[in-house]
């Protein structure tokens, strides 16, 4: 039974392209060029930008003053440039915050990988990730107007904006992300090792917290480093709710003011451009910046353990 | 041959042989589908016993009914009855982690932990709250696997670290550290070069002395090697598995009373 194959000049011409499918060609990688030349050159001109606005502000105010200094008061006639009070604010809400998700989120990854039926699966991992697709403006307005009044009736003394109101509302938008993440690392665990533990006489408890969790350690510490750099970069919330008093504090119910909530501030008054208030969002974006940046390097590093833990 | 025996004889052999496992008209479905029809297949103590037959016919689907290891998959469902030590596996009140502690399990694929050689083997005794000296335990299940002197030295580094006999061995010695009554081992070599095969066979026949083990195998030879006893199944045209004869190894090699079997051995398909 041999089957008839076509010559191959019949099959060279069927391959051939006419001008006009060539010409298209052509014309679409350039666009994807142009495209991703734009994505770049944005980020650049966002880096530059900030490189410049920052060192014209640290001409003026010495880096020494801006570590130490432990009161951030640009806008005031008595100026102080310490950064330490937005950044004791921002640590102590994103900090509440990941409190808040860490235990449920992961709870929530358990029960997706290493329990719920197919189905429940089905329909609670979309569910969950709605949480995150949620307006942060919605969760301000939640924290502000529900949250906090049931804070002032549980702990008297609580002030109108305060921490931990935008640390539990971030806390609960950010679930999502923390499940999710963690759930990918722990449905990534072959198996094959769950049955090895399963044939020993394992629990199924036993078997997640002894042998699911810690291979997949390594994914679920990368997803806690993913969602710090989230809750530190989070604005919404933390300008509606937590306040606009750069405050030096560990009580989660003062009013305090983190970075973002600070850009904010000084972005909607109007501090003329090239001032010294100017340059502060700068200086902030570029502290913000750099925080991120190497809660990423880290979590990267993590991450990329993490392909090395298991066959 | 057993079958022609009257029900009563049957039992009376049973006793006299110590039958640690009674497999008795066992079927296995997923869902509708029906893998494992009505097998039995007494097994005798600190004697191994071989499942061959084609890819397909229900070999592990059978033997992981036998540690309650296919509660794992939803659709699975079994029917009829497993005595192990007199007891029945599927009885109402008989617990699954009981069973798979005291039946230990090989996979197909050396499936060691992400964790160092020790805490591999110390991980059943660990989680069955074993009180008395791990590092002895250890020792001595690494012994047992014949293992111990090619990783004395480095307990403490990862699993991964070793070859895949090895490895394989070393799931060996985890199962083992629990001390199990029954080792169920599906198809443990077929991940392994030659060498590392003859390691595990050699292994199996030391391990004869003190478990009893049901191996599903692929390779005749190998069946023909380590095994005291042999099953061959097949499986019909809906292709639920079926138990065509089980016998002594050596009669089912030389003298097998069904032609089906005869023409799997001589290779005639399969
Ligand atoms: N989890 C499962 N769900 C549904 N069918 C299965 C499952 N596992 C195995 N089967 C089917 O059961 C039959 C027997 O499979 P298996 O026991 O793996 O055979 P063997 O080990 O003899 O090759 C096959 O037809 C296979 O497709
Ligand atoms: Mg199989």
């Amino acid at each position: 039974m041999t089957v008839s194959l076509p010559a191959p000049a019949a099959v060279r011409r069927a391959r051939s392209r006419s001008l006009l499918s060539r010409a298209t060609e052509w014309v679409v990688e350039r666009l994807l060029l142009v495209c991703a030349f734009v994505s770049i050159g944005t980020t650049f001109g966002i880096v530059a930008i900030l490189g410049v606005e920052t060192l014209a502000f640290f001409q003026q105010v010495p880096l020494f003053a801006f570590f130490t200094d432990t009161q951030w008061t640009p806008l005031f006639s008595d100026k102080h440039y310490g950064i330490l009070p937005l950044l004791s604010g921002t640590l102590l809400v994103a900090g509440g915050a990941m409190l808040v998700a860490l235990p449920v989120g992961l709870l929530a990854a358990v029960y997706l990988s290493e329990y719920a039926p197919v189905r429940v699966r089905a329909v609670l991992k979309p569910a969950l990730e709605v949480l995150a697709g949620v307006p942060t403006v919605v969760y301000g307005y939640f924290a502000l107007l529900f949250v906090t009044p049931i804070l002032q009736t549980l702990v008297p003394g609580t002030e109108v904006f305060n921490a931990a109101s935008a640390s539990i509302v971030m806390g609960i938008m950010i679930i999502p992300l923390v499940s999710s993440l963690s759930e990918d690392a722990m449905s990534a665990v072959p198996r094959s090792l769950r049955e090895a533990a399963l044939a020993l006489g394992a629990t199924r408890q036993e078997t997640t917290v002894k042998v699911v969790i810690p291979a997949a350690a390594s994914g679920i510490m990368a997803s806690f480093i993913l969602t710090a750099s989230r809750a530190i970069g989070e604005t919404m919330i933390v300008a509606i709710a937590a306040g606009l008093q750069p405050k030096l504090t560990l009580n989660p119910f003062e009013s305090v003011e983190t970075m973002t909530a600070y850009i904010v501030q000084v972005s909607l008054g109007d501090t003329p451009h090239g001032s010294l208030e100017y340059q502060t969002i700068f200086a902030v974006g570029t502290a913000l910046f750099v925080l991120t940046f190497l809660l990423n390097v880290v979590s990267l590093g993590v991450v990329r353990r993490f392909r090395e833990q298991y066959q | 041959m057993i079958m022609t025996t009257t029900a009563q004889k049957v039992e009376a052999e049973k006793v006299e042989k110590d039958i640690i496992l009674d497999i008795q008209e066992l079927s296995v479905y997923y869902g509708k589908f029906r893998a494992v029809n009505g097998v039995s297949i007494p097994v005798e103590r600190h004697k191994v016993v071989s499942l061959i037959g084609p890819s397909g016919c229900g070999k592990s689907t059978l033997l992981r009914s036998l540690n309650r290891m296919n509660d794992l998959i939803p659709t699975a469902r079994v029917e009829g009855k497993v005595l192990f030590q007199g007891e029945d596996l599927y009885a109402p009140g008989a617990d699954p982690i009981d069973i798979r502690f005291r039946v230990g399990m090989v996979f197909q694929k050396p499936n060691p932990f992400p964790k160092s050689i020790y805490d591999n083997v110390a991980f059943g005794p660990r989680i069955n709250g074993f009180k008395g000296k791990l590092d002895d335990l250890v020792e001595e299940s690494l012994r047992q696997a014949a293992l111990w002197d090619e990783v004395k030295d480095r307990l403490k580094d990862s699993a991964y670290a070793l070859s895949g006999g090895q490895q394989q061995r070393l799931c060996i010695a985890r199962t083992l550290a629990v001390r199990p009554e029954l080792i169920l081992m599906d198809e443990p070599c077929s991940a392994l070069d030659p060498i590392a095969t003859l390691a595990i066979e050699d292994l199996i026949h030391q391990l004869q002395e003190q478990y009893t083990i049901v191996i599903v195998t692929h390779n005749m030879q190998q069946a023909g090697r380590v095994s005291d006893y042999t099953a061959f199944m097949n499986m019909d045209a809906d292709r639920a598995g079926y138990l065509v004869e089980y016998d002594a190894t050596q009669q089912i090699f030389t003298n097998p009373q069904d032609k089906r079997t005869e023409d799997y051995i001589s290779g005639r398909f399969g």
